[in-house]
């Protein structure tokens, strides 16, 4: 019997599971299984545990990764692209150009909407709340 | 407790040479926490630089505990770093060992009386399997200290120690 080319992966896979399965298996009865209190606690370089390590990211890293993930994806796509247009002709390089096109006009959508801004806390600079002149505060020390 | 680890009773031949396979694995990997804490510290980098070649041994340094067979505690422990360290030790798996470097983290070292913020000697906090003097040790010190550790090892046992 012949194995088909997927059917050499197909047995890739399976060793790759048995090799895992057995991996496991022999570590569950090998070890030393000893739990404390102390083990069990989150790792934080050996300092005490503040909080939840559950903690929430600001929803401004989303839009970062997003932008960055398409353009991540561009750059795979691309490269390859890069490699072999010109055996393509004019045909391929049009492909690859309208592909950029259609990004850059999503770049240029997102930075129009302001996405691109981090948005940062108003800083209000301390300032006085009324003009004081010389005179006015020599008639306080006086009075 | 693990389904093998210190169940049996007494010895037999097959025990015996699971044993030997154990140690053996346990002896040839031992992977170290990323931890220094002094200028031994230094000589614990240059020992896993490609000189001196830790890796040959393999031992390879960690970033987490919970990945660590064994804590190099490479300098001078101070008194709010032996709390740090008592915890890092309590945070690594079992089967876990100690090397102490240097004189430091053996005995104090040059802070042995008039350093109040120092700790005289490690072991007052976590067990320690073995001690390697100098001041600080020469990576070669470093070397027959894991030595001496693996020869500790090999010689472990799945039988109950009565």
């Amino acid at each position: 019997m012949m194995l088909t080319e997927f059917g050499k992966i197909f047995v890739f896979i399976l060793v790759a599971v048995f090799f895992v399965v057995v991996a496991v298996i022999a570590a569950k009865f090998v070890r030393p299984k000893r739990p404390t209190h102390e083990k069990l606690l989150t790792y934080e370089c050996g300092e005490n545990i503040i909080g939840s390590p559950w903690v929430k990211f600001n929803i401004r890293f989303y839009v970062v990764a997003l932008i960055f993930l398409i353009f991540d994806v561009e750059v795979v796509l691309l490269i390859p692209w890069a490699l072999v247009y010109k055996q393509f002709g004019l045909e391929g390089f049009l492909i690859g150009a309208i592909f950029l096109f259609l990004l850059g006009l999503g770049m240029a959508y997102e930075w129009r909407k302001g996405d691109l801004e981090w948005v940062k806390p108003k800083v209000i600079p301390p300032a006085l709340k009324k003009e004081v002149t010389a005179e006015q505060v020599t008639e306080e020390v006086t009075a | 407790m693990g389904l093998l680890d210190k169940q049996f009773n007494d010895d037999n031949i097959v025990i015996t040479k699971v044993d030997d396979l154990l140690n053996w694995a346990r002896l040839s990997s031992l992977w170290q926490v990323g931890f220094g804490l002094a200028c031994c510290a230094i000589e614990m980098m240059a020992t896993s630089a490609s000189h001196y070649d830790f890796d040959r041994f393999g031992v390879i340094p960690r970033p987490s505990p919970r990945q660590s067979d064994v804590i190099i505690i490479s300098g001078t422990v101070t008194l709010k770093m032996a709390t740090r360290v008592k915890r890092l030790y309590e945070q690594m798996p079992d089967p876990k060992y100690v090397i102490s470097m240097g004189s430091c983290s053996n005995c104090g070292g040059p802070y042995w009386e008039h350093g109040y913020h120092v700790l005289k000697g490690v072991d007052r906090v976590i067990p320690v399997d073995v001690y390697v003097p100098g001041c600080p040790p020469r990576p070669e010190a470093l070397l027959e200290g894991l030595l001496k550790l693996q020869e500790k090892i090999r010689n472990e046992s799945l039988v109950k120690k009565s």
